[in-house]
């Protein structure tokens, strides 16, 4: 019973009817990545329409035109871009409508703990609405690099995660300029090592791997020339005149000048021993619990330096180790946005009113598209249960509770989704509320909820 | 006006539901003192804001008089900056804090840097909040270990705990509540279903007595970094408030477009600390603020005009009882030849000797106790305070 505890809750979003996978639960986990659900991109908008969506609002910004306000201004008030132009309208729509999109297929998959997968994916190669030309980028990252080599091999994923143009654009590579090219000679320009520091130390190594200042600005050098652009057409591009000539090494190794590099260099990075490890320990700690066991972490570190960082294989060898499914665990506490989507689940309801939902999520600590470093969002249950954190969550619970809550029975939904593993003194407060709209509101901020 | 009448009506409710769950039986007794807030006030106040991605201490505090300057950040990308000396002088946008500094109430402490000396912003952080002198040597922080020796309490205006105040049986989270709770008999059946389960059930009691202190709160505007330091330096001047307040503020990874973004975000910090100011109305001269970055940033400017991970940088202390009006450095100098690795700022003043002496000036450690909250910190920087 455990096992369909855990493959219901931790792994997966929580499953309304826990018995539906009671008969087998390990098979339920691993067979998701034979055959995850397909994302339906139909009406998103590619990266090339985000970057122009972008460019209008920034110019929009830059050049405001006094329009005549007919109705009253009862958006969010004035930031640094300005007034609600039009333009923003549209970033903004077309903003909520990838939120949507997602959120529709996180509540509705079949595969949830592979949505799981890609959204632990879509955090490690972060990129965040932080910056103005990123506004438009983040939904697009993930749905054209992140979800589609999330279960191929990790190089892969690697590269398309790095030379999309949401990544180049939000740690400045698109900028960076070979001091001895074409273009570095011509103008005051030169190299910008963001990327390069981040790429090593957050995307494939880690911080201790040993790599030096002299290592990060060779590898700044050789991204150098992947940009996005000409111009307006918001597409990733390997412009020679930016590039910096001459052979570079890192960590040893040489690297001839040219855009073939870079897959040289992703390829080696990969299969570094310290990539395998540094992989292996932030997803047993995501998936399992925030200390898991190191048996674990090597025996998944173990297939992925085997199989070259095939990712479905990686994913078999964490779902299917005795040590993931162990009972004594410590469970993790739910980020906002993954509290958000179990609930929806639980009350098998599509998330309605999304600007308000992410509104909620943000309250709740996890302003969704602007994670606040490019580690993207923290990882362990200290970094997200706190006194206002609770009580936020409480006040989300009452929220939804009023929402939803008339037409559901809270108790039985969370006999359905718990069985045995909901606690007497959760049943009871929820058999004892005073309304339908309390009861779901003691289900949502119930321990049982709450934990994963 | 309803609306804070509303929030008294709040407060004393859930000051019964404190008070009932203690009866009760359904709070530990450690956790209820905690959920109380500080028993013993002192008058002295401390607040630390963390800029989290570090700050460009050279464009904050320039070294206009270097002879190492003008080829490094002269030129039209610098704004002129208010003078502090004949070395140093102040970013335009930091009008407040010049001010301070002319009336002997802010002190700069630069060429500043914590032990760590590589240019990762996660471990550099975490080496800074846990106080340890290598990063991941400690899982708590610094004024949690300085807290848990003392009466204290604290509070952070954030919605995750920080590391600096992770350890803490007193140290508390708040934000602006979005739609406060609806109904208390909700929030007390919650509260009560917690009772088994200790973190939440420590958290929620902790989030209600600072509900208790945040009276008409809900009914400010934004949740901006002024609005936040304003509702800091509210809940320290409460008579049984906290007296040690936590903000920070990201975004100061400027790699590109540094002078327009700096440009933006310094105003809003000077703003901030004003608002704070203000708010702590009469307290001001027993409060000491200190604001602290994670490292420095490359002396020169990048290729994108911005600048890269550097070493040292800038610190600030103000307040009524700091000796300001003077920038604590044994300045390295821009050359080439004295940069670090020919890049940096080098680092001639440890940051922890700047903490050491606030610390013990809020805290009153022994020389055991302080040990333990900076484990290894020597020579504090005592000429800090005020004869």
């Amino acid at each position: 019973m455990h096992a369909t505890y855990l493959a219901s809750h931790r792994f997966g979003y929580s499953e309304p009817q826990l018995q539906t996978l009671a008969h087998d639960p390990r098979s339920w986990v691993l067979a998701q990545f034979e055959r995850p659900a397909a994302f339906d991109t139909e009406g998103l908008i590619d990266s090339a329409k985000a970057w122009q969506i972008t460019r209008d609002v920034l110019k929009a910004a830059l050049n405001p035109t006094p329009t005549p306000s007919a109705e009253p201004n009862t958006n969010p008030p004035q930031d640094a871009l300005g007034p609600m132009t039009p333009a923003r309208k549209v970033l903004r729509q077309t903003n909520l409508q990838g939120l949507d999109k997602r959120w529709q297929h996180m509540t509705q998959t079949t595969t949830p703990v592979a949505e799981r997968w890609v959204q632990f994916w879509a955090n490690h190669f972060c990129v965040a609405a932080t910056k103005g030309s990123t506004l438009a980028m983040v939904w697009p990252h993930e749905y054209e690099a992140i979800r589609p080599h999330a279960w191929g091999s990790y190089k892969a994923l690697l590269r398309a995660a790095i030379v999309h143009p949401a990544m180049l654009l939000y740690l400045d590579n698109a900028q960076s300029i070979g001091p001895q090219s074409l273009a570095g000679r011509r103008r005051d320009k030169g190299l910008n090592e963001n990327l390069a520091r981040e790429l090593l130390e957050l995307h494939t190594l880690g911080v201790h791997a040993g790599y030096t200042q002299e290592d990060v600005t060779q590898t700044a050098q050789l991204l150098t020339g992947w940009t996005v652009g000409p111009n307006t057409s918001g597409v990733t591009r390997f412009m020679e005149n930016l590039h910096q000539p001459g052979p570079k090494t890192i960590l040893g190794t040489p690297y001839p000048e040219g855009p073939q590099a870079l897959d040289l260099l992703l390829t080696d990075l990969a299969r570094h021993p310290a990539c395998a490890d540094f992989m292996a320990s932030k997803l047993c700690r995501h998936f399992v619990t925030d200390a898991p066991p190191a048996a674990l972490v090597q025996a998944v570190a173990t297939q992925f330096r085997r199989t070259d960082g095939d990712l479905k294989a990686v994913a078999v060898a964490l779902f299917s180790h005795d040590l993931a499914w162990q009972e004594n665990h410590p469970p993790k506490f739910k980020r906002p946005e993954e509290c958000l989507i179990s609930a929806h689940r639980l009350m098998q309801k599509k998330v309605i009113h999304i600007e308000n939902s992410a509104y909620w999520v943000q309250t709740m600590g996890q302003a969704l598209a602007r994670a606040p470093s490019p580690q993207g969002w923290p990882d362990l249950s200290a970094d997200w249960l706190s006194p206002d954190a609770v009580l936020k969550r409480i006040q989300w619970a009452e929220r939804y509770g009023e929402l939803h809550g008339k037409d559901l029975d809270a108790r039985d939904l969370m006999q359905q989704a718990f069985g045995t593993h909901l606690s007497n003194s959760t049943a009871q407060t929820i058999a004892r509320a005073e309304s339908g709209a309390q009861a779901l509101a003691f289900a949502l901020a119930s321990p049982e909820h709450l934990r994963r | 006006m309803t609306r804070s009448k509303f929030s008294r009506r709040m407060h004393l409710q859930q000051l019964a539901l404190g008070a009932g769950l203690l009866a009760s039986g359904l709070l530990p007794a450690r956790l209820s003192l905690a959920a109380l807030g500080d028993q013993t006030p002192s008058e002295q106040r401390l607040v630390v804001v963390l800029l989290r991605g570090a700050l460009d201490g050279l464009a904050a505090v320039p070294a206009t008089g270097d002879p190492a300057w003008e080829a490094l950040r002269g030129g039209t990308e610098t704004p002129p900056a208010l003078p502090l000396d004949s070395t140093f002088g102040m970013h335009p946008g930091l009008a407040h804090l010049h001010r301070w500094y002319l009336n002997k109430e802010l002190a700069v402490v630069h060429a500043v840097a914590s032990s760590y000396r590589e240019r990762s912003h996660f471990d550099a952080q975490q080496q800074l909040e846990s106080g340890g002198d290598r990063p991941f040597v400690l899982s708590t922080g610094w004024l949690a270990r300085a807290l848990q020796a003392t009466p204290h309490s604290a509070v952070a205006m954030t919605p995750a705990m920080p590391l600096a105040l992770r350890g803490a049986d007193r140290a508390n989270t708040w934000t602006p509540n979005r739609r406060p709770n609806k109904s208390q008999d909700t929030l007390e059946r919650i509260a009560a279903l917690y009772a088994d389960d200790l973190p939440l059930a420590s958290a929620l009691a902790q989030a209600m007595a600072q509900q208790d202190k945040s009276m008409g709160a809900e009914s400010a505007t934004g949740a901006g970094l002024t609005a936040l330091a304003q509702h800091a330096g509210t809940f320290l001047s409460a008579p049984r408030g906290p007296r040690v307040a936590w903000l920070e503020v990201g975004g100061w990874d400027t790699h590109s477009q540094q002078t327009a973004r700096l440009g933006r975000m310094l105003p809003a910090l000077d703003e901030a600390l004003a608002g704070l100011r203000e708010s702590l109305s009469g307290h001001w001269a027993t409060t000491t603020v200190l604001v602290m970055t994670e490292f420095g940033r490359s002396a020169a400017w990048n290729g994108t005009q911005g600048t890269d991970h550097g070493t040292a940088g800038v610190a600030f202390v103000a307040g009524g009882q700091v000796a300001g009006g003077q920038v604590f450095t044994d300045w390295p100098g821009l050359g080439r030849p004295q940069l670090r690795d020919g890049r940096d700022l080098r680092p001639t003043q440890d940051l922890r000797a700047v903490i050491m002496p606030i610390v013990q000036r809020q805290f009153q450690l022994s020389t055991g106790a302080m040990n333990a909250v900076l484990p290894g910190a020597t020579q504090p920087l005592d000429a800090l305070w005020r004869a």
